[in-house]
Protein backbone atom coordinates (compact mmCIF):
# COMPACT_ATOMS: atom_id res chain seq x y z
CA UNK A 1 0.00 0.00 0.00
CA UNK A 2 1.46 3.53 -0.97
CA UNK A 3 1.75 6.17 1.83
CA UNK A 4 -1.07 8.48 2.56
CA UNK A 5 0.09 12.11 1.33
CA UNK A 6 -1.03 15.00 2.54
CA UNK A 7 -0.26 18.72 1.60
CA UNK A 8 -1.16 22.44 3.51
CA UNK A 9 -0.81 25.79 2.61
CA UNK A 10 -0.35 27.94 5.62
CA UNK A 11 -1.40 31.37 5.56
CA UNK A 12 1.38 33.62 8.00
CA UNK A 13 -1.16 36.42 8.25
CA UNK A 14 -4.01 34.96 9.68
CA UNK A 15 -3.12 33.75 13.46
CA UNK A 16 -6.96 33.14 13.93
CA UNK A 17 -6.72 30.50 11.32
CA UNK A 18 -3.26 28.59 12.75
CA UNK A 19 -3.82 25.26 13.75
CA UNK A 20 -6.87 23.88 11.41
CA UNK A 21 -4.48 21.87 9.41
CA UNK A 22 -3.06 20.18 12.50
CA UNK A 23 -7.13 20.03 13.10
CA UNK A 24 -7.26 18.21 10.05
CA UNK A 25 -4.46 15.81 10.33
CA UNK A 26 -6.21 15.25 13.95
CA UNK A 27 -9.76 13.78 12.54
CA UNK A 28 -7.91 11.74 9.33
CA UNK A 29 -5.63 9.86 11.74
CA UNK A 30 -8.71 8.91 13.89
CA UNK A 31 -10.47 7.92 10.83
CA UNK A 32 -7.38 5.83 9.77
CA UNK A 33 -7.62 4.21 13.61
CA UNK A 34 -4.66 4.94 14.52
CA UNK A 35 -4.34 4.30 18.42
CA UNK A 36 -5.20 7.61 20.79
CA UNK A 37 -1.74 7.95 21.77
CA UNK A 38 -0.02 8.05 18.60
CA UNK A 39 -3.22 10.85 17.42
CA UNK A 40 -1.88 12.75 20.26
CA UNK A 41 1.91 12.87 19.73
CA UNK A 42 1.16 13.95 15.83
CA UNK A 43 -1.77 16.70 17.14
CA UNK A 44 0.52 18.31 19.66
CA UNK A 45 3.52 18.14 18.08
CA UNK A 46 1.94 19.35 14.71
CA UNK A 47 0.32 22.33 16.31
CA UNK A 48 3.25 23.93 17.99
CA UNK A 49 4.71 23.88 15.21
CA UNK A 50 1.94 25.09 12.72
CA UNK A 51 1.81 28.09 15.15
CA UNK A 52 5.60 28.82 15.76
CA UNK A 53 5.39 28.65 11.55
CA UNK A 54 2.93 31.41 11.93
CA UNK A 55 3.76 33.07 14.74
CA UNK A 56 7.55 33.61 13.82
CA UNK A 57 7.84 33.04 10.45
CA UNK A 58 5.05 34.05 8.08
CA UNK A 59 3.42 30.67 7.04
CA UNK A 60 4.93 28.13 4.19
CA UNK A 61 3.39 24.66 4.02
CA UNK A 62 3.34 21.60 5.52
CA UNK A 63 3.61 17.83 3.84
CA UNK A 64 2.06 14.96 5.91
CA UNK A 65 3.32 11.49 5.30
CA UNK A 66 1.34 8.73 6.52
CA UNK A 67 2.28 4.88 6.99
CA UNK A 68 1.18 1.54 9.43
CA UNK A 69 4.76 2.00 10.88
CA UNK A 70 5.08 5.76 11.19
CA UNK A 71 3.36 9.28 11.20
CA UNK A 72 5.70 12.46 9.31
CA UNK A 73 4.98 15.82 9.70
CA UNK A 74 7.07 18.16 7.39
CA UNK A 75 6.86 22.04 7.49
CA UNK A 76 8.51 24.10 5.72
CA UNK A 77 8.72 27.88 5.74
CA UNK A 78 10.34 30.92 4.50
CA UNK A 79 10.65 32.92 7.79
CA UNK A 80 14.34 34.43 9.11
CA UNK A 81 15.71 31.15 10.61
CA UNK A 82 16.84 30.45 13.74
CA UNK A 83 20.04 31.56 14.68
CA UNK A 84 20.60 29.14 17.91
CA UNK A 85 18.69 25.96 18.06
CA UNK A 86 20.27 24.70 21.12
CA UNK A 87 19.10 27.53 22.76
CA UNK A 88 16.14 27.47 21.11
CA UNK A 89 15.29 24.34 21.85
CA UNK A 90 15.73 25.11 26.11
CA UNK A 91 11.76 25.48 27.94
CA UNK A 92 11.38 28.99 28.47
CA UNK A 93 13.26 30.71 25.33
CA UNK A 94 11.40 32.99 23.47
CA UNK A 95 11.22 35.94 21.34
CA UNK A 96 7.62 35.97 20.80
CA UNK A 97 6.50 39.68 20.62
CA UNK A 98 4.25 41.08 23.35
CA UNK A 99 1.33 40.67 21.11
CA UNK A 100 1.87 37.12 20.52
CA UNK A 101 2.27 36.48 24.40
CA UNK A 102 -1.32 38.10 24.69
CA UNK A 103 -2.69 35.45 22.34
CA UNK A 104 -1.69 32.95 25.10
CA UNK A 105 1.92 31.67 23.45
CA UNK A 106 5.18 32.58 23.68
CA UNK A 107 6.28 30.64 26.45
CA UNK A 108 9.52 29.08 25.03
CA UNK A 109 7.48 25.86 25.72
CA UNK A 110 6.86 24.48 21.92
CA UNK A 111 9.92 23.00 20.30
CA UNK A 112 10.81 20.97 24.15
CA UNK A 113 7.21 19.88 23.61
CA UNK A 114 7.73 18.88 20.06
CA UNK A 115 10.67 16.80 21.00
CA UNK A 116 8.67 15.18 24.01
CA UNK A 117 5.60 14.01 21.62
CA UNK A 118 7.59 12.63 19.08
CA UNK A 119 10.47 9.80 18.14
CA UNK A 120 12.14 12.63 16.14
CA UNK A 121 12.43 15.82 15.55
CA UNK A 122 14.67 17.38 12.68
CA UNK A 123 15.28 20.81 12.01
CA UNK A 124 17.50 22.79 9.26
CA UNK A 125 17.55 26.08 9.31
CA UNK A 126 19.37 28.75 7.48
CA UNK A 127 19.55 32.47 8.43
CA UNK A 128 16.94 34.92 6.13
CA UNK A 129 15.87 31.85 4.54
CA UNK A 130 13.65 29.67 6.58
CA UNK A 131 13.15 27.24 8.24
CA UNK A 132 12.66 22.84 7.86
CA UNK A 133 11.12 21.00 11.07
CA UNK A 134 10.81 17.45 10.64
CA UNK A 135 8.74 15.57 13.62
CA UNK A 136 8.18 11.66 13.42
CA UNK A 137 5.97 9.92 15.40
CA UNK A 138 6.49 5.84 15.29
CA UNK A 139 3.85 3.58 15.69
CA UNK A 140 4.97 1.27 18.62
CA UNK B 1 -18.08 15.28 39.34
CA UNK B 2 -20.68 15.56 36.23
CA UNK B 3 -20.37 18.82 34.25
CA UNK B 4 -24.04 19.67 35.35
CA UNK B 5 -22.69 20.29 39.02
CA UNK B 6 -19.81 22.23 37.37
CA UNK B 7 -22.31 24.48 35.68
CA UNK B 8 -23.83 24.72 39.40
CA UNK B 9 -21.05 25.46 41.70
CA UNK B 10 -19.74 28.05 39.53
CA UNK B 11 -23.26 29.40 37.98
CA UNK B 12 -22.07 29.20 34.75
CA UNK B 13 -24.03 29.65 31.89
CA UNK B 14 -23.48 26.78 28.80
CA UNK B 15 -22.68 28.19 25.60
CA UNK B 16 -22.58 24.81 23.82
CA UNK B 17 -22.88 21.49 24.54
CA UNK B 18 -26.26 21.27 26.73
CA UNK B 19 -26.69 17.53 26.15
CA UNK B 20 -22.99 16.56 26.61
CA UNK B 21 -23.76 17.93 30.62
CA UNK B 22 -23.87 14.10 31.69
CA UNK B 23 -19.79 13.96 30.70
CA UNK B 24 -18.00 12.97 34.15
CA UNK B 25 -15.34 15.23 34.45
CA UNK B 26 -11.81 14.04 36.51
CA UNK B 27 -9.51 17.17 36.71
CA UNK B 28 -9.53 20.75 35.87
CA UNK B 29 -6.72 23.29 35.15
CA UNK B 30 -6.26 27.18 35.39
CA UNK B 31 -4.45 28.67 32.55
CA UNK B 32 -4.39 31.79 30.02
CA UNK B 33 -1.26 30.75 28.41
CA UNK B 34 -1.98 27.97 25.66
CA UNK B 35 2.01 27.07 25.50
CA UNK B 36 1.78 25.73 29.12
CA UNK B 37 -1.90 23.59 28.78
CA UNK B 38 0.02 21.90 25.47
CA UNK B 39 3.15 21.11 28.07
CA UNK B 40 1.42 20.42 31.08
CA UNK B 41 -1.85 19.16 30.80
CA UNK B 42 -2.94 15.45 30.97
CA UNK B 43 -5.90 14.98 28.36
CA UNK B 44 -9.92 15.44 29.41
CA UNK B 45 -9.21 17.93 32.10
CA UNK B 46 -11.64 20.98 32.31
CA UNK B 47 -10.39 24.16 31.19
CA UNK B 48 -10.88 27.24 33.03
CA UNK B 49 -9.24 30.63 31.13
CA UNK B 50 -9.06 34.17 30.99
CA UNK B 51 -8.21 34.08 27.89
CA UNK B 52 -10.24 34.99 24.82
CA UNK B 53 -9.74 33.55 21.17
CA UNK B 54 -10.28 30.60 18.53
CA UNK B 55 -6.72 28.92 19.75
CA UNK B 56 -8.03 28.47 22.98
CA UNK B 57 -10.72 26.44 21.24
CA UNK B 58 -8.48 24.33 19.44
CA UNK B 59 -5.58 23.73 21.84
CA UNK B 60 -8.31 22.51 23.71
CA UNK B 61 -9.07 19.91 20.67
CA UNK B 62 -5.37 18.98 20.34
CA UNK B 63 -4.91 18.11 24.00
CA UNK B 64 -8.73 16.09 24.23
CA UNK B 65 -9.72 18.78 26.62
CA UNK B 66 -14.01 18.44 26.31
CA UNK B 67 -14.84 21.26 28.35
CA UNK B 68 -13.86 24.99 28.14
CA UNK B 69 -15.11 27.60 31.16
CA UNK B 70 -14.18 31.27 29.84
CA UNK B 71 -13.98 33.35 33.63
CA UNK B 72 -15.02 36.60 34.90
CA UNK B 73 -18.05 36.74 32.80
CA UNK B 74 -16.15 36.66 29.38
CA UNK B 75 -18.79 35.83 26.51
CA UNK B 76 -16.89 34.06 23.17
CA UNK B 77 -18.15 35.52 20.09
CA UNK B 78 -20.24 33.25 17.67
CA UNK B 79 -17.38 32.06 15.66
CA UNK B 80 -15.54 30.54 18.92
CA UNK B 81 -18.62 29.13 19.69
CA UNK B 82 -19.34 27.70 16.31
CA UNK B 83 -16.07 26.59 16.15
CA UNK B 84 -16.68 24.53 19.67
CA UNK B 85 -19.89 23.10 18.10
CA UNK B 86 -18.31 21.82 15.17
CA UNK B 87 -15.41 19.97 17.63
CA UNK B 88 -17.99 18.47 20.05
CA UNK B 89 -16.38 21.23 22.65
CA UNK B 90 -18.48 22.15 25.84
CA UNK B 91 -18.39 25.71 26.31
CA UNK B 92 -19.47 27.81 29.50
CA UNK B 93 -19.04 31.35 31.02
CA UNK B 94 -19.05 31.94 34.40
CA UNK B 95 -18.86 35.81 36.31
CA UNK B 96 -16.46 34.69 39.09
CA UNK B 97 -12.43 35.29 38.61
CA UNK B 98 -10.03 32.55 37.22
CA UNK B 99 -8.58 31.96 40.84
CA UNK B 100 -11.95 32.03 42.57
CA UNK B 101 -13.52 29.73 40.22
CA UNK B 102 -11.02 27.30 40.44
CA UNK B 103 -10.95 27.39 44.13
CA UNK B 104 -14.52 26.34 44.45
CA UNK B 105 -14.12 23.58 42.14
CA UNK B 106 -10.83 22.21 43.75
CA UNK B 107 -12.76 22.56 46.78
CA UNK B 108 -15.82 20.64 45.60
CA UNK B 109 -13.61 17.84 45.39
CA UNK B 110 -12.22 18.22 41.49
CA UNK B 111 -8.66 17.17 41.45
CA UNK B 112 -5.62 18.86 39.38
CA UNK B 113 -3.94 17.83 36.10
N1 LIG C 1 9.77 28.35 12.42
C1 LIG C 1 10.53 29.21 13.11
N2 LIG C 1 11.14 30.24 12.49
C2 LIG C 1 11.91 31.11 13.16
N3 LIG C 1 12.13 31.03 14.49
C3 LIG C 1 11.54 30.04 15.17
C4 LIG C 1 10.72 29.07 14.53
N4 LIG C 1 10.29 28.19 15.46
C5 LIG C 1 10.83 28.59 16.62
N5 LIG C 1 11.60 29.70 16.46
C6 LIG C 1 12.39 30.39 17.50
O1 LIG C 1 12.60 29.52 18.59
C7 LIG C 1 12.04 30.10 19.80
C8 LIG C 1 11.49 28.98 20.67
O2 LIG C 1 10.36 28.34 20.03
P1 LIG C 1 9.27 27.63 20.95
O3 LIG C 1 8.22 27.09 20.07
O4 LIG C 1 9.96 26.68 21.85
O5 LIG C 1 8.73 28.82 21.84
P2 LIG C 1 7.73 30.00 21.44
O6 LIG C 1 7.07 29.70 20.15
O7 LIG C 1 8.46 31.28 21.53
O8 LIG C 1 6.66 29.91 22.63
P3 LIG C 1 5.53 28.77 22.81
O9 LIG C 1 5.83 27.68 21.83
O10 LIG C 1 5.65 28.33 24.22
O11 LIG C 1 4.24 29.43 22.54
C9 LIG C 1 11.01 31.07 19.30
O12 LIG C 1 10.73 32.09 20.25
C10 LIG C 1 11.68 31.62 18.05
O13 LIG C 1 12.68 32.57 18.39
MG1 LIG D 1 6.15 27.83 19.83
Amino acid sequence: MDNLKLHYDVNGDDFSVAGENSSKVKKMLKQLGFSPDVIRCVAIAMYEAEINMVIHANGGFIDVDISPERVKVELQDKGPGIPDIEKAMQEGYSTASNRVRELGFGAGMGLPNMKKYTDELNISTEIGKGTLVELIVNVK
Amino acid sequence: MKLSDVREILSAEVLTGEELLDKEVHSACGCDLMSDVLAFVKDRALLLTGLMNPQVIRTAEMMDIETVIFVRGKKPDEAIIGMAKMKDIIVMTTDYPLYIAAGMLYKAGLGNV
